[in-house]
């Protein structure tokens, strides 16, 4: 049986706003993401000056070496507003509450050699306070960013990074308790391996380019540390000798990481094909700190596997780096 | 360490304290100024960050949670309101311009509000502050979009939605609501904190969302008052914070009293300037009225501020200084700024019109001592010119106030009739203001409101060169959009297609 709902039919007097007319015609009607994105940000007769810096505008694309005609180009490929940012997330978030409490019932963690949780401690632990810094840089893109397409996708970040902290808080606290997360704490403040990388996060939160912020955190150092710990240490080494419970446990990370370096790529690709001198400087941005970011990384990637396998795993995870530059426009 | 311990269980003050608290760490390669470069300058003094209390204690996996079911709720709704032409089920197409005011000033509001709070959720040393701002900035960004996402489907049939963007930026009236935002975001961390998460949020925010809300509410505006709902949990979270802020920096040291009891003065005062609108709204947009904007004042400003600095006096914080001069306000200003706008309607993205017979008896009931007395006089004279055949309408451009950017209409406090016009004189210039709250912001900070930009005055200057016809071509101010309702296309519209359903 077919049933005719009906509605009354009255014309439309506009498809669109007209922000997003000028932008993208009005053949389609545009979508939420549009609608929830474009030309929000304040654009002219700004009224005050910082009194925190005077020499800035409230909002200054000048903060920032890159140089952009339109920064509405910096769009993000998973189009994430608000609203698919949270059902996304939240469904994620189910599905790694089943994994605690699959991990939690079938007692995965109490079943694992030690040596695996000695490196989930001593390697995974520690990282919660490397997100943190994550997650206070891009609240800085955030704050300071031009544009909501380049900024609005890094509050959305930034408070990933502080999931990501919690979900390793709380790993920690199935291992070891709260003495698990002092242990770590102690590792990241005292512990050689660690140093190099907790004072490269302390300069990096002392940067005030947004865009240099953006990219040295979440193209170099992410774009490093996630496949060399999560991808490699963590999801083949360890699950090699026994820790899929970690595994199982660091699933967002992994997931979290392929998703979000879609829309990091595509920034870096759309900035570098702005202008030869965006592409030069972010060429200089990422050389000297994908060299230098590697060489933190190696004493880190030595607390899970010997010497030459560190140096492998991280020269791999450099190589990986560079091609998705490459692919990105960068370095040819 | 022993691993493979049994896990204590945690209390959730401990727990929380452990998922965010303990996350930073005491930098020791650089110096925490590299780090923290604004915390200072504005004379508070912190010595231990750790005193915060958290308002609220949310885990990211919570707050995913919460919010998707509140965002999956919400959109549902606004969807089925969309397809059910449920424009049409409001009042009276007269009702649209209290939200498209709404669009026009707070949507901006909330988005500024937004990147406001990412920046202190970066600029303060402390892990507490900056998480409940991070979250607060992520919230506001959700209000931003849900009011632009609910108010699209109204934008496609009627006039006036389309163009808020370029209107937040170019419109004499929206500057209003823009340099109260510009003056809180360009202020420092804890001034920002004390204008926008107490100031606004904890002492205005029900003098401006349950006046909306509930106007929608009442008025059949089904989308609106979703995301009234919907937002009702955020703003809670948001008072909290701002109360909490307050409270942390006040005992935090006995030198910051003064500067807070500024703030307070001075942000009060702002916010009371930028509520005039919202009493114009809730005395004459709204068809079906909730309540005066007396009644709102008496409840939510009187009461609720009574008790707040009662319980802050123990901190020696004062009531705000021109707290008088508000209380003597209340039964003039709504009158005043709607006078206002009707008489510079050619001027507005929104329609006004002479209140009815029926309005006139209810403003009479509300306001039993002064829209008799002072305002339905020039009420009537208008409504006479409309029925002779002409139009009340005042095409001098007004004189805005500097500080507040309203135009200057308000009366003295002791004598509604007289003109309140105060003047200073800085770097040789003279600046005007409506009042001696808004003089007296600008006599603390001239060199902050020189800068302001005023929207009148740029009709002067280059490239308009006093072009009126292009001035309101370069602000988006369609005819269709602006003047008296009465001959409006959305009435017009709005009849019709009523008819159309009703009969169908």
């Amino acid at each position: 049986m077919q049933i005719d709902v009906q509605t009354v039919n009255i014309e439309q007097k506009n498809q669109t706003f007209t922000h997003l007319k000028k932008r993208f015609g009005d053949k389609k009607i545009p979508s939420r993401y549009q609608e929830a994105s474009y030309d929000l940000q304040a654009e002219e007769n700004l009224h005050y000056r910082p009194t925190w810096a005077p020499e800035q505008e409230l909002y200054d694309p000048n903060l920032s070496k890159i140089r952009m005609n339109d920064w509405y180009d910096l769009k993000d490929p998973r189009q994430f507003y608000y609203s698919t940012y949270t059902l996304n997330r939240a469904k994620q978030q189910e599905t790694m509450e089943s994994n605690f409490k699959t991990v939690e019932s079938l007692n995965l963690i109490e079943g694992m050699p030690d040596p695996v949780l000695a490196v989930a401690q001593d390697l995974l632990i520690p990282l919660r306070h490397a997100n943190y810094a994550a997650n206070m840089n891009n609240t800085l893109v955030c704050g300071y960013g031009y544009g909501t397409v380049f900024t609005q996708p890094c509050v959305y970040h930034a408070m990933d990074n502080l999931g990501i902290a919690q979900y390793l808080s709380r790993l920690g606290l199935m291992i070891g308790d709260v003495e698990s997360l002092e242990a770590a704490k102690q590792d990241w403040m005292d512990s050689d391996a660690w140093q190099p990388l907790r004072r490269s996060l302390e300069d990096l939160m002392c940067v005030r380019d947004p865009v240099e912020v953006f990219i040295k955190q979440n193209f170099v150092l992410d774009g490093l540390l996630y496949p060399l710990v999560y991808q490699r240490i963590v999801d083949q080494n360890l699950v090699e000798q026994g820790g899929s419970g970690i595994s199982i446990l660091t699933q967002f990370m992994t997931n979290w990481y392929l998703e979000s370096k879609r829309w990091v790529d595509s920034v870096i690709k759309t900035m570098a094909s702005e202008s030869a001198e965006n592409k030069a400087v972010l060429e200089e941005w990422i050389d000297s700190a994908a060299n230098h970011f590697t060489s933190v990384l190696l004493p880190v990637a030595g607390l899970a596997v010997a010497g030459n396998q560190a140096d492998e795993l991280v020269s791999e995870a450099h190589d990986e780096l560079l091609q998705r530059a490459k692919k990105a426009g960068l370095f040819k | 360490m022993d691993i493979k311990k049994t896990p204590k269980k945690l209390n959730v003050k401990e727990k929380y304290r452990l998922m965010t608290r303990d996350l930073a760490w005491e930098p020791s390669y650089r110096d925490e100024k590299e780090i923290y470069p604004y915390v200072d300058y504005e004379g508070i003094k912190v010595h231990d960050w750790s005193k915060w209390e958290d308002p609220f204690r949310l885990t990211m996996d919570a707050y995913w949670k919460y919010q998707a079911e509140k965002e999956r709720k919400y959109y549902a709704i606004i969807d089925a309101h969309a397809q059910n032409n449920g424009h049409l089920n409001v009042t009276d197409a007269r009702y649209l311009t209290a939200i498209k005011l709404f669009l026009q000033s707070i949507s901006p509001a909330e988005y500024a509000s937004h990147r406001g709070f990412a920046r202190v959720g970066r600029e303060f040393a402390g892990v507490g502050p900056q998480v409940a701002c991070q979250m607060q900035s992520i919230d506001e960004i959700r209000h931003a979009q849900t009011q632009v996402h609910a108010m699209s489907n109204y934008n496609k049939f009627y006039n006036g939605f389309k163009d808020f963007a370029n209107q937040r930026d170019r419109i004499w009236y929206t500057s209003v609501a823009r340099s109260f935002f510009d003056d809180a975001m360009s202020a420092g961390p804890f001034e920002f904190l004390i204008a926008i998460g107490f100031s606004f949020e904890y002492v205005l925010t029900n003098l401006l969302f349950v006046p909306f809300m509930s106007g929608a509410a009442y008025n059949g505006d089904m989308a609106t008052c979703t995301f009234g709902f919907s937002a009702q949990s955020d703003e809670a979270r948001h008072m909290t914070l701002g109360l909490e802020c307050i409270k942390f920096m006040l005992e935090q040291d006995p030198d910051n009293i003064p500067i807070v009891q500024k703030w307070i003065d001075k942000w009060f005062w702002r916010g009371c300037r930028l509520l005039t609108l919202v009493a114009a709204m809730m005395d004459y947009m709204l068809p079906k009225r909730v309540m005066s904007w007396r009644e709102a004042w008496n409840i939510y400003g009187v009461e609720n501020g009574n008790a707040l600095f009662r319980d802050l006096a123990r901190y020696g914080i004062k009531p705000p200084m021109h707290w008088d001069d508000v209380e003597k306000s209340i039964d003039h200003t709504s009158h005043q700024i709607m006078l206002g706008l009707y008489q510079w309607k050619f001027g507005t993205a929104f329609h006004s019109w002479t209140p009815t017979a029926s309005d006139i008896e209810w403003l009479k009931e509300k306001y039993p001592t002064t829209f008799e007395k002072y305002y339905l006089p020039r009420w009537e004279y208008a409504i006479a010119q409309k029925e002779n055949g002409g139009e009340y309408n005042n095409f001098g451009l007004p004189k805005l106030c500097q500080t507040c950017q309203l135009p200057c209409l308000f009366t003295e406090p002791d004598d509604p009739t007289q003109l309140a016009h105060r003047e200073t004189e800085y770097e040789g210039e003279k600046y005007h203001f409506c009042s001696d709250g808004c003089q007296h912001v600008f006599e603390q900070e001239p060199e902050k409101y020189v800068q302001a930009w005023l929207p009148m005055p740029s009709l002067m200057q280059e490239p308009l060169k006093g072009d009126l016809a292009a001035w309101m071509e370069w602000a988006s101010l369609e005819p269709t959009a602006s003047g008296e309702y009465a001959n409006s296309e959305d009435k017009a519209n709005f009849e019709k297609w009523r008819k159309q359903v009703s009969t169908d």
